[in-house]
């Protein structure tokens, strides 16, 4: 009885958080730790920092992974499914609404003039988020980094390279950079002994 | 079989979109609109910017629209599966492994290599989305066939975005109406 009264609460906080949280994964899962960690008591500080290091550094999306970290956390499997379904109800809602209105009004005049001049918007949304995380990337002054940076630039905008295929690329170079660094070290400590 | 293409296609976009928000948006494009066709670049468009004015995930959000669209309500459960199968199985393994061993410094090192790939992939999509913005319905992209009025929506909104702090969604909202102004003023529409 109180499993089933935890997996409802699960169920309502994370249907709350994702209806109401606007701004993306990051947002969210800030939310998620306010709720559980300082609300609810259900999670630890500490170790909710590291479900949150997995939920984005796992493949998907941010609110979804959070959602899925607290759940297993919490109650195991039945609470994974509970709060997937609590985060991915609203905006499959929200947006099976929208998709039927959007065929309706898309061919009136001042709709289209209005989501003209959002593209233009996004843009700019887009163009300053890139150059936010562009400038990260510079500053840290890594050759690698930069240089995987520019090279799947040109991957996907110039040759139409699937993205599929650079993220498995940058996954190996990453797995490749990880053994190399440890080899060194490990050579370091040999030559300093 | 569209329901098992939607759910394979989606199932994709979960699978290899790292780092949350707009790095599932390049992955979007190239199924929905370049694989499939089942969007144009404007359409997609249109969904980027419902996307950010609703709460929820943009690879939830574009299952469930593109999902409607192509083949109704069981279009846009097949999609939403596939979109969050691959978090389910990868992040309930990984939550698992964490509780029980509590240490994912390689996890994290190796997926230090990918962040940059990320920005890139970003800015080649925003790329196609700034062409479609400044040049409307043009077919030849020259400087002569740019649409004036974009360049300047597209320059105010990255300065009041950089310099000014605004809020994405005030600053898409403002480009918007600011287009209708014109058209107004111009004549146009």
């Amino acid at each position: 009885m109180k499993n089933k009264k935890k997996l409802w609460k699960l169920f309502l906080s994370t249907l709350y958080l994702s209806t109401f949280t606007f701004g993306g994964g990051y947002v969210i899962v800030t939310l998620m730790k306010k709720k559980f960690v300082d609300e609810y008591h259900w999670i630890d500080a500490e170790e909710m920092l590291d479900l949150v290091a997995i939920a984005q550094s796992s493949p998907g999306a941010i609110a979804v992974n959070g959602a899925i970290v607290a759940g297993y956390k919490l109650a195991g499997i039945p609470g994974v499914l509970v709060s997937i379904l609590g985060t991915v109800l609203p905006p499959f809602l929200i947006l099976s609404v929208l998709s039927v209105c959007y065929k309706l009004f898309a061919k009136n005049v001042w709709i289209q003039q209005l989501l003209d001049g959002m593209q233009c918007g996004v843009a700019a949304v887009i163009a300053a988020v890139v150059w936010d995380m562009g400038k990260e990337v510079v500053e840290g002054k890594n050759m690698v980094s930069i240089g995987i940076m520019a090279a799947a630039f040109s991957a996907t905008c110039f040759f139409h390279i699937n993205v599929i295929f650079v993220v498995l690329a940058c996954l190996a170079a990453g797995i490749l950079r990880f053994w190399v660094c440890r080899l060194r070290n490990q050579k370091k400590e040999e030559e300093g002994r | 079989m569209i329901y098992l293409q939607l759910f394979l296609s989606f199932l994709q976009i979960g699978a290899f979109s790292f780092g949350g928000g707009y790095a599932a948006m390049p992955l979007i494009q190239e199924q929905v609109v370049a694989i499939h066709g089942w969007l144009t670049v404007r359409e997609f468009t249109d969904l980027v910017t419902i996307s950010q004015m609703t709460p929820g995930p943009i690879a939830v959000n574009a299952a469930t629209f593109v999902g409607i669209r192509v083949a109704g309500m069981g279009g846009a459960a097949a999609a939403t599966a596939g979109c969050i199968l691959p978090s389910c199985l990868i992040v309930s393994a990984l939550a698992r492994l964490y509780l029980k061993y509590r240490k994912l410094a390689a996890f994290q090192e190796i997926l230090g290599s990918l962040r940059p790939a990320v920005v890139a992939m970003i800015a080649s999509a925003g790329i196609t989305i700034l062409a479609s913005a400044l040049w409307q319905e043009a077919a030849v992209k020259t400087i002569a066939t740019l649409k004036l009025d974009s360049v300047f929506l597209f320059a105010v909104g990255v300065f009041l975005l950089k310099v000014k702090n605004k809020n994405p969604i005030f600053v898409m909202l403002l480009c918007g109406l600011l287009k209708i102004v014109f058209c107004r003023l111009t004549g146009m529409g």
